[in-house]
């Protein structure tokens, strides 16, 4: 990888028209405005049925300057793989294949299909934008969605089982690059789409992105929530190319500066985690939480010497 | 070139002929001898197409849907339980207008498991705006697949290739080889209305509302209403366009000519006895022993179920006394779906069936004058329940003598 892309260097071309449908503070609204520039003009986008499916317009406008098929639930891999097939037969495999759902079109509803991709290894990128919920029917809980979190179908108790892990699930694949990226270090983004377009075979970012409604806070504090995810351990920014594991952007940095803020400083804001704080709370969803990341840490190298929560 | 092989070789080389460029598919009895040719034709480097071995039928078909949407010719294929898993995708290609072929080599449905014939895996899909054609030979498959890329591409409607699970697809029979030449006559290269391209970027099969709405050059775009008309408008229209490139076909070939409906000494029939697949040439010898016996019974084939020829029908059976349906499929609750197609077809084209004179004096109809024939429906061969062709012969006979009870009957029923 050449040097990291900055503010000065990222290209000015948009491919996402401003005035979207997209709420106020949306995550993937920021993922999606930088991963189109990383993916540039050719470029054929597949895409589930999702929030995305709401910002990029309804018929007959599009707010998205590439060309994008919508496809079943279920299919986005599957109708990738299919495109680019059809590209491969045309003589026409330049043009890049991107693969964009949701975490219930990707680690839920989706799996299947994504998984016998990567299992054959189709050349095409896949992005998971995860904002950890069915955000676009009205908030339930999905496979992504935390334990303990508040969602539509589950109102009182909250989520009773923890995260899915799907960046890990793909990498088992076996795949030459998986990646978790954040809607809060779009340049981060930026620089791993790069990366993955010039790897082969089936390539999968996940990227962690705050929803505003969905989580329960206000739509100013996206980016400010984002990078609490990452600077408590809570979500980890990392690459595993061809088998190497490391971590990058703002994790990596988390290994310089051997500080972690606490689990708690991350939800505490977000309406959906509000019934673990108010008395009598449930102290024991937070410590599992924190146990989480802690884990996540100690298994990157983190923990040694660093103070969590100090 | 004659050569004798059986009905799912047939249609893999019909779809080698047809030139698939993408074919996806999952593996399910007896559809698999067809794709396991087509890979086999591809890694030999007989055939230039890419083969995709999906992980489910659902993606068989979203890779189609994809592959279709692109602009390239796209092919697979299924049974029973695999097209019941597409279902949602079946729907969406025709939807989206892509000119998908699909051969369903019929197989039923579970539960409980049943790998053998009957065809209510292809009838249970008959409202999803796919076109549907039934082969009763090797030969109506090999052609069949040819036709059916030429007729998905005229209308931008996908079709289904229907044949009978192991009765073609695992039976050996001669059947002639389209040469090459004349396929590049009949057959032109697939040029798709729209295909995904950077170029000239659309956003394909977005949401779209209940009303007509504005697009950006002022101009009103079609509502989710006026979308799905055109679909049903174009089916019906699918119907002129089958029969032309049938005869396109046969002015090419010099045989077929039947896009519709297939007759079989119908002419002077005063019964006429209707189904779709192999069972309708199995009934050719019962019409012989039939006539024999100075009853004068004709079969009448349906080719295209979807869209339905029903003005082709009335007017097949209109001089006749009754029609009698038997079908490998049960419309559950109800009777066989052709059947009810059937009777749909002559209400109001012909005299109600009731309206006419039975003069017989023992309530067999032999004696009928005017109004229209009567239909009594037939269920046979579910999950490959031998059909005997001496069963069907004592059933039409004792039809045609009046003495059959109404209410849907189940030939070789053993209770």
């Amino acid at each position: 990888m050449t040097a990291k892309t900055t503010i000065l260097t990222l290209p000015r071309e948009e491919h996402v028209h401003p005035g979207n449908r997209a709420c106020t503070g949306c995550g993937l609204s920021i993922a999606y405005r930088i991963g189109l520039k990383a993916l540039g003009p050719d470029t054929i986008l597949v895409v589930p049925p999702s929030c995305l499916t709401v910002l990029q317009g309804l018929f007959p406008v599009a707010s998205t300057k590439l060309p994008c098929l919508n496809v079943t639930f279920a299919s986005t891999a599957a109708a990738a793989t299919g495109v680019m097939e059809a590209l491969k037969a045309q003589g026409r495999d330049h043009i890049k294949v991107v693969g964009w759902a949701g975490d219930g079109g990707t680690a839920d509803i989706g799996i299947q299909a994504l998984s016998g991709a990567a299992e054959r290894g189709d050349d095409f990128l896949f992005m998971c934008y995860d904002n950890e919920g069915y955000m676009n029917t009205g908030v339930q809980r999905s496979g992504t969605t935390p334990q303990g979190a508040l969602t539509a179908n589950t109102p009182f108790k909250g989520k009773l089982q923890q995260k899915k892990d799907v960046p890990a699930i793909m990498a088992a694949h076996g795949i030459d690059y998986v990646a978790t990226a954040s809607a809060a270090y779009p340049l981060d983004l930026y620089d791993k789409i790069k990366k993955a377009l010039c790897l082969g075979g089936t390539k999968y970012i996940h990227i962690h992105t705050p929803c505003p409604p969905g989580w329960g806070f206000e739509p100013r504090y996206s980016v400010k929530l984002g990078r609490l995810a990452v600077e408590t351990g809570y979500y980890d920014l990392y690459e595993v190319e061809r088998g190497e594991f490391r971590l990058t952007g703002a994790s990596e940095k988390l290994l310089e500066k051997r500080q972690l803020v606490a689990v708690a400083e991350y939800l505490k804001p977000q309406t959906r985690f509000a019934h673990l704080f108010k008395p009598p709370g449930h102290p024991e969803i937070v410590a599992r939480l924190q146990q989480l990341a802690d884990r996540n840490i100690r298994r990157y190298g983190l923990l040694e010497e660093t103070e969590v929560g100090s | 070139m004659h050569i004798i092989e059986n009905g799912n070789v047939a249609a893999a080389l019909g779809v080698k002929l047809a030139g698939a460029q993408v074919i996806a598919a999952y593996p399910i009895t007896p559809q698999t001898p067809l794709t396991e040719k087509l890979s086999e034709l591809i890694e030999a480097g007989e055939m230039q197409a890419q083969y995709v071995p999906v992980e489910s039928e659902h993606s068989a078909l979203a890779a189609c849907i994809a592959a279709s949407s692109t602009g390239a010719r796209a092919f697979t294929a299924t049974s029973a339980n695999g097209l019941l898993y597409m279902h949602e995708q079946i729907h969406w290609a025709a939807g989206a207008r892509l000119p998908i072929v699909m051969c369903v080599v019929n197989r039923a449905v579970g539960a409980p498991w049943c790998i053998w014939n009957d065809q209510q895996d292809s009838i249970s899909q008959r409202d999803t705006g796919w076109i549907q054609m039934y082969a009763c030979d090797h030969q109506q498959i090999i052609d069949g697949v040819l036709k059916a890329f030429s007729l998905a591409e005229a209308t931008s409607i996908p079709v289904m290739v229907c044949y009978d699970g192991f009765l073609l697809s695992h039976t050996y029979m001669p059947f002639v080889v389209p040469e090459e030449e004349k396929v590049a006559r009949f057959l032109k290269p697939f040029k798709p209305s729209y295909a995904l391209d950077p170029d000239n970027p659309a956003n394909l099969n977005t949401v779209t509302l209940p009303d007509i709405r504005m697009d950006v050059t002022g101009e009103m775009a079609h509502g989710y209403m006026e979308i799905r008309y055109l679909l049903q408008e174009d089916l019906r229209g699918a119907l002129t366009v089958a029969q032309r490139i049938e005869d396109e076909f046969k002015a090419v070939f010099g045989r077929g000519g039947d896009a519709l409906l297939e007759p079989y000494r119908c002419d002077d029939a005063e019964y006429v006895v209707v189904g779709m697949g192999s069972l309708t040439y199995q009934l050719r010898d019962v019409v012989e022993t039939l006539r024999g016996e100075g009853l004068k019974l004709g079969v009448l084939g349906v080719r295209l179920y979807r869209p339905f020829p029903d003005e082709a029908l009335a007017e097949a059976v209109r001089h006749t006394r009754g029609v009698f349906v038997i079908e490998k499929a049960v419309s559950y609750g109800y009777e066989g779906a052709l059947c009810s197609d059937v009777k749909a077809a002559l209400y109001g084209r012909l005299a109600d069936g009731n309206s006419g004179r039975d003069d017989s004096g023992d309530g067999s109809n032999r004696g009928r004058t005017g109004g229209a024939p009567f239909v009594r429906g037939l269920i046979a061969g579910i999950g490959g329940r031998d059909i005997r062709t001496a069963d069907l012969t004592d059933t039409l006979r004792t039809a045609m003598k009046g003495t059959l009870p109404d209410g849907p009957r189940w030939i070789g029923l053993k209770l």
